[in-house]
């Protein structure tokens, strides 16, 4: 994929192949925390800057100590410490200087360590065979993506909730799989239009 | 083979090195330095920062009740905290009312001694110590199920408590945790005796606690228990009573029994309890020996589970269906039910709609 425009790339993930949307990954902190905008703002933008960080980490561990040691078959265990390893030490960083940053991304952050979509991401991007600035593009438009989807799905949820005429057995995640069910009809049909793999 | 071995050894390495990286920087980012705690106006500790306000009062022998052990989720570890500790984290929010949050009270669990904190405990919480148990006894009261007789070794006057209350047993590292761990567990034991402690403990799958009690304590074993907690107590008043149980929620009901029969009352009480399966009734002898000698008293247990081998010839079905049953629409009775929460809300959602006030049903959930 030598050829593909980062631009593009960024574009394309945040709207033609976002990462919830199309590809469904990262559902259960999506089904869980967009009951409201404020939680589902909160998680998306964690998850925007993990995942940004992450794939460019995770292109640099994979090509530069994965590849020369013949190791790609680890990928999965590897990114996965090294995700979990990164939110640890941001999670400690933000706590200690960034106290009102700490207040809005506090507990996210240690959920975003089992969110697939992170890992998801770092494995597409190897899969994919993107170049370091292709992944830096494809990690923060698929957060960024991520972010749109969860924090549209939490303004719906937070809409419906306060008119409060659902019946028993759709209220939760019944509805939320309905309402992303449609949203990601709309999503798909666009997904075409930018081949990004 | 080869291949295998150094692939291991590099990805064992590389862990390595981020645990050793994560440790470094634990060091250096959660020092907070020393911060004060001042406590009601009056008292000073000068404590190390970085740990959470339940476990720093804690070390300085001031014990703040709860019952899930720091993890946020039982919401008993409240206090005022006037001055200092930042907004309201997110986690601390479900526990929380409006008006908690406007007279700045905390979940101690979950707040992190950052900076100086101004703090109001009250009184009747510095009556709270910590006891040195000693295992004398242990009985297997259902498959899951055993209780546990404590000698009280220190302090010497032994534990004070109200029958319904609960205390935290604290169980040493094991090979299921590497730091001591504790929980929740009401006192089945009656409360004119001091000097030693019952608690009726079910073993929970994956519980740290549990599992350690039932498998590794030894009689003999010495542990560390702090309380009394808990306002889940008998009234002064002189209605009918009727007590719902269901499982180990039945410890803080014998308790009550024992000390409410000692002193001869002459209220009526019937107990309700339920569980699944004829070997689940526990004190099933006990509490038909009190039914016999006392004619005030009715115990009416119910099965759930009972299959056709079982010879069983009482009550079928939940405890609701017990209410259902036994239960006239506004009797002026008094409640007292324990158990898990979800029977817990069902019974008691089910009483309201029997017209009995809230005001009169006391609950204790085990979570």
């Amino acid at each position: 994929m030598e050829n593909l425009n980062p631009g593009t790339l960024f574009f394309a993930a945040i709207f033609t192949n976002n990462i919830l949307l199309t590809n469904f990954l990262g559902l259960c902190p999506y089904l869980n925390m967009s009951r409201n905008i404020r939680s589902a703002f909160g998680l998306g933008a964690a998850v925007v800057f993990v995942m940004t960080c992450t794939t460019v980490i995770n292109h640099l561990v994979y090509y530069r100590v994965l590849v020369p040691l013949h190791l790609e078959h680890f990928q999965y265990i590897v990114f996965i410490i090294v995700i979990a390893a990164f939110v640890q030490l941001v999670e400690m960083v933000v706590e200690r200087y960034f106290p009102a940053l700490y207040f809005v991304l506090g507990i996210f952050l240690p959920l975003i360590t089992v969110n697939c979509a992170i890992l998801g991401a770092s494995l597409f991007m190897i899969i994919r065979e993107y170049t370091l600035t292709q992944s830096l593009a494809y990690g923060a438009g698929s957060g960024i993506g991520w972010l749109l989807a969860i924090t549209l799905v939490g303004a719906m949820r937070e809409k419906i909730q306060k008119s409060g005429m659902l019946p028993k057995g759709l209220e939760g995640p019944g509805i939320t799989l309905i309402i992303t069910g449609i949203l990601s009809l709309a999503f798909i049909a666009f997904s075409g239009m930018i081949q990004i793999q | 083979m080869a291949d295998i071995i150094t692939g291991l050894l590099i990805i064992s390495a590389s862990t390595a090195f981020l645990a050793l990286l994560l440790e470094i920087a634990d060091r250096f980012l959660a020092d907070y330095g020393e911060k004060t705690i001042r406590i009601n106006e009056e008292k000073e500790f000068v404590v190390k920062g970085g740990s959470t306000l339940l476990s720093t009062l804690g070390q300085n022998k001031i014990f703040l009740p709860s019952a899930c052990g720091g993890k946020g989720t039982c919401g008993l570890c409240k206090v005022k905290v006037p001055n200092g500790g930042g907004p309201v984290l997110p986690t601390e929010t479900p526990h929380l009312t409006v008006d908690e949050m406007m007279q700045h009270v905390r979940i101690s669990c979950q707040l992190k001694v950052k900076e100086d904190l101004d703090v109001e405990i009250p009184e009747e919480l510095f009556a709270i110590k910590e006891y040195r148990v000693r295992v004398e006894r242990v009985d297997l009261l259902s498959p899951e199920m055993k209780y546990f007789h404590f000698k009280i070794l220190a302090p010497e006057e032994g534990l004070v408590f109200k029958a319904g209350q609960y205390v935290q047993l604290e169980v040493p590292p094991s090979e299921l945790s590497k730091e001591p761990q504790f929980r929740a567990y009401s006192i089945a034991s009656p409360p004119y005796e001091h000097e030693t402690m019952g608690l009726i403990i079910t073993k929970v799958p994956g519980g740290v606690v549990s599992t350690y009690v039932h498998d590794y304590l030894q009689v003999g074993d010495e542990l560390i228990a702090r309380g009394p907690f808990g306002e889940f107590c008998l009234r002064e008043s002189e209605k009918d009573m009727l007590m719902i149980a269901t499982g180990s929620g039945l410890a803080p009901i014998r308790s009550m029994l024992h000390k409410i029969y000692r002193e001869g009352a002459k209220r009526k009480i019937t107990l309700f309890f339920g569980d699944k399966k004829p070997e689940d009734l526990i004190y099933y002898d006990e509490l038909h020996e009190f039914d016999k000698t006392h004619p005030s008293f009715t115990y009416i247990p119910t099965l759930s589970r009972t299959t056709e081998e079982d010879t069983w010839d009482g009550e079928k079905g939940r405890v609701t269906d017990l209410i259902r049953k036994y239960i006239p629409d506004n009797s002026g009775i008094e409640v007292y039910i324990c158990g898990v929460p979800a029977m817990v809300q069902s019974c008691n959602d089910l009483l309201l709609q029997k017209g009995i006030p809230q005001e009169n049903i006391c609950f204790d959930k085990f979570e």
